[in-house]
């Protein structure tokens, strides 16, 4: 996993009636025709599938991503709940291949919150209104804003400073990059203890080959 | 000291290690179910680690979310659709690969994942079980703490057998009283993600309780369990008890013999003790609960088949107006109009959700000497191939393909959509699947959650009601 340090770069709000789309599900950020694949890369193509192309297939010039000023935005600002639906690995993989690391939304979806970690994705919960203020200022291609997770503080294109909570835990595995097996299987001994451990409260849990 | 509850107990019983600096806990798995869509990149990742599976026989393969509703018998070379038959290939070499029990398309063994594990008796009260699939949590219904995982969890599951996780809060869902004639689980479920909505749950293990609960088949159950994750929660149980035993024994996973008696004795003390602490309560009256449908794009815009549309103009909270808004238009519905009598074109019964021997039975209740309506196309898809292969011992088969109903071969099918079933654009869809979302079963298709009665009654009557 890539680590996350810093990030500057601008972002795209994606919004719905003027406000913030809220329950932007897994379905939406990536439609099960693109499930298909045996690889992590080249998912950005499925991002928000029906959102950016009209029913021709031709990209909607409306949405955001589409927006040239937009196309390389490393940051998404979106509504409540954000995420959720399907425990699909695709979504993270997806806004990575887009090349988005990092997602500020009032509140996440439990399994795609804990997916964007695994990939090195960091989400930001921040009240609605942090949320829409962030988004105003998202205006255009030289509007950059500047994520510091070391510091725990987003600096908006107008030089607002704005701090947000992160897990003490999750900072530390996103700012090294951490392999979670890696990490696990130097507990080797420790699993095989339980194992044994298991084997004699629960001996019908071993299947009977073994 | 307070007191437990069960799912502090299945925690506490499967914590491997706490991890102080990050206050991750490992937790071992006793059952891994995999199939094709969220394994390769896992399994991928394995090879270039080289990394080994650690526990090949606490894993069990299927293939369900890709295969085609037809011609299953034609193997890997019936499979049209060029992406699906490479995911599906895939799969079968890496559970070859590394000795994993697998039950290929075609084997009667085979459907979908949350309905094979307890038909097998893989699913056992007291066990912890990790799918890469939202709806593992079905798997609650058993008393095992269930939940899904993404394919990095997955990988890592595959190499550790254990899970690097934290703890949820705890939730309890009273449901008094029974509920009445003709109102099923999946009413219930609808029923109570309006009311907590579908982030209600989030951090939270739910479990169900109360003496509606305790007069459910284990169908209906698992009805309610795999409906856990649309309310938000990371899983749902109910804790195991007569019925239970009596659904497992026999089957031929399930324990035998002296680890029968064993099993049994240990799963009897699997439930919350009377002092145990919720972090939340909520409380419903069965006798409340009516025929309920999604009439939105959430599977929270549910309604009692009785009631009207919401009209978003009367919504208070910002967040639920704007969605009721988008909903509106995308279900090409009105504001204030009786949900009853809405036409639709297409009805699907199946999905982990509703695919099971007695949902068919109910179904099949409905069809029985009626005709499908004119316009209107209806497929039912039975969860496995011993599902299937049971309804047609009982009949079942004649009474839909009699009454004009398309009898599938198992799968996930319309559920998700990723095979050859699905909406066209505006095609309005009375479902017993579990997700209404926008385009889930085909761009621009209309889904409209129900119980199997109501699908198959929508079918017959080509309107909601
Ligand atoms: S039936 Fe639907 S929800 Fe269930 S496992 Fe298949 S795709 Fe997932």
């Amino acid at each position: 996993m890539k680590a996350f340090t810093t990030l500057t770069s601008t972002a795209a709000a994606l919004t719905h009636h003027d406000r913030l789309m809220a329950n932007v599900d897994t379905d939406m950020i990536i439609p099960k025709q693109f499930l298909k694949t045996t690889e992590r890369e080249g998912l950005s193509q499925g991002l928000f599938y029906e959102l950016k192309t009209r029913a021709d297939g031709s990209p909607d010039p409306d949405f955001v991503l589409n927006k040239p000023a937009f196309q390389s935005a490393g940051i998404l600002i979106a509504g409540e709940n954000f995420g959720c639906g399907s425990s699909r690995e695709h979504a993270p993989w997806a806004l990575l291949d887009q090349g988005i690391t990092c997602v500020i939304a009032p509140s996440f979806a439990d399994i795609f919150h804990n997916n964007c970690y695994k990939n090195g994705i960091l989400p930001i919960a921040l009240p609605y209104e942090v949320c829409a203020a962030l988004a105003e200022q998202a205006g255009g291609a030289n509007h950059k804003f500047t994520v510091d997770l070391e510091r725990q503080i987003i600096t908006s294109p107008d030089g607002e400073e704005i701090h947000f909570d992160v897990d003490e835990g999750r900072k530390a595995s996103l700012l090294e990059g951490l392999d979670d097996i890696g990490l696990t299987l130097t507990a080797e001994e420790t699993i095989a203890t339980f194992e044994k451990g298991r084997k004699a409260t629960t001996p019908w849990l071993e299947p009977a080959t073994s | 000291m307070a007191g437990k509850t069960l799912y502090d107990k299945i925690w506490d019983s499967h914590t491997v290690h706490t991890d102080q600096a990050t206050g991750d806990a490992l937790l071992y798995i006793d059952l891994h179910l995999i199939h094709e869509v969220t394994t390769p990149q896992a399994f991928a990742g394995l090879k270039t680690e080289k990394r080994a599976v650690r526990r090949p026989e606490l894993t069990l393969a299927v293939a369900d979310h890709n295969t085609p509703t037809e011609n299953q018998a034609l193997g890997l070379e019936g499979v049209k659709d060029e992406a699906a038959r490479n995911q599906l290939s895939a799969l079968t070499r890496n559970v070859a690969e590394y000795g994993i029990e697998f039950f290929p398309m075609g084997d009667p063994r085979n459907g979908i994942v949350h309905v094979v594990g307890p038909e097998q008796g893989r699913t056992q009260p007291g066990m912890t079980i990790v799918c890469g699939d939202s709806h593992t949590s079905t798997h609650g219904a058993f008393g095992a703490l269930a939940h899904g995982i993404g394919t990095s969890e997955v990988e890592h599951v595959l190499a550790t057998q254990t899970l690097r996780t934290r703890k949820s809060k705890n939730m309890a869902i009273e449901v008094s009283g029974e509920l009445r004639e003709g109102v099923t689980a999946k009413d219930l479920a609808l029923h109570l993600i309006a009311i907590i909505g579908t982030a209600g749950g989030t951090g939270h293990v739910m479990e169900y309780r109360g003496s509606a609960i305790e007069k459910l088949s284990m169908e209906g159950r698992m009805t309610l369990c795999n409906l856990s994750i649309e309310g938000g929660a990371r899983a749902g149980l109910i804790a195991p008890d007569e019925t239970t035993f009596d659904y497992m024994k026999g089957r031929p996973s399930a324990p035998k013999g002296a680890a029968w008696e064993m099993a049994t004795q240990y799963w009897r003390t699997l439930k919350s003790d009377p002092d145990a602490h919720w972090d939340s309560v909520i409380e419903i009256r069965g006798e409340d609960v009516e025929p309920t449908v999604t009439w939105g794009t959430s599977p929270e815009q549910a309604i009692p088949v009785s009631a009207t549309i919401p009209n978003p103009e009367t919504m208070r909270d910002p967040v639920k107006k704007a969605a009721a808004e988008r909903a509106l238009e995308y279900m090409g519905l009105e504001a204030g109009a009786p949900i009853a009598g809405t036409p639709v074109q297409r009805v699907f019964i199946g999905s982990c959700t509703n695919s099971r021997i007695e949902d068919l039975r109910a179904a099949a209740k409905v069809a029985e000497n009626s005709k499908v309506a004119d316009g209107v196309r209806a497929m039912i898809v039975p969860g496995s191939g011993l599902v299937r292969a049971q309804a047609e011992a009982e009949g079942l088969d004649k009474v839909f393909t009699e009454a004009g109903f398309e009898w599938r071969e198992p799968g996930c099918s319309m559920c998700l959509g990723m095979n050859p079933d699905i909406l066209a654009p505006g095609e309005r869809c009375a479902s017993t699947s579990n997700r209404n979302f926008e385009g889930r079963q085909g761009r621009g298709g209309r889904t409209h959650l129900m119980s199997p009665t109501l699908a198959a009654r929508a079918a017959i009557t080509g309107v909601i009601g």
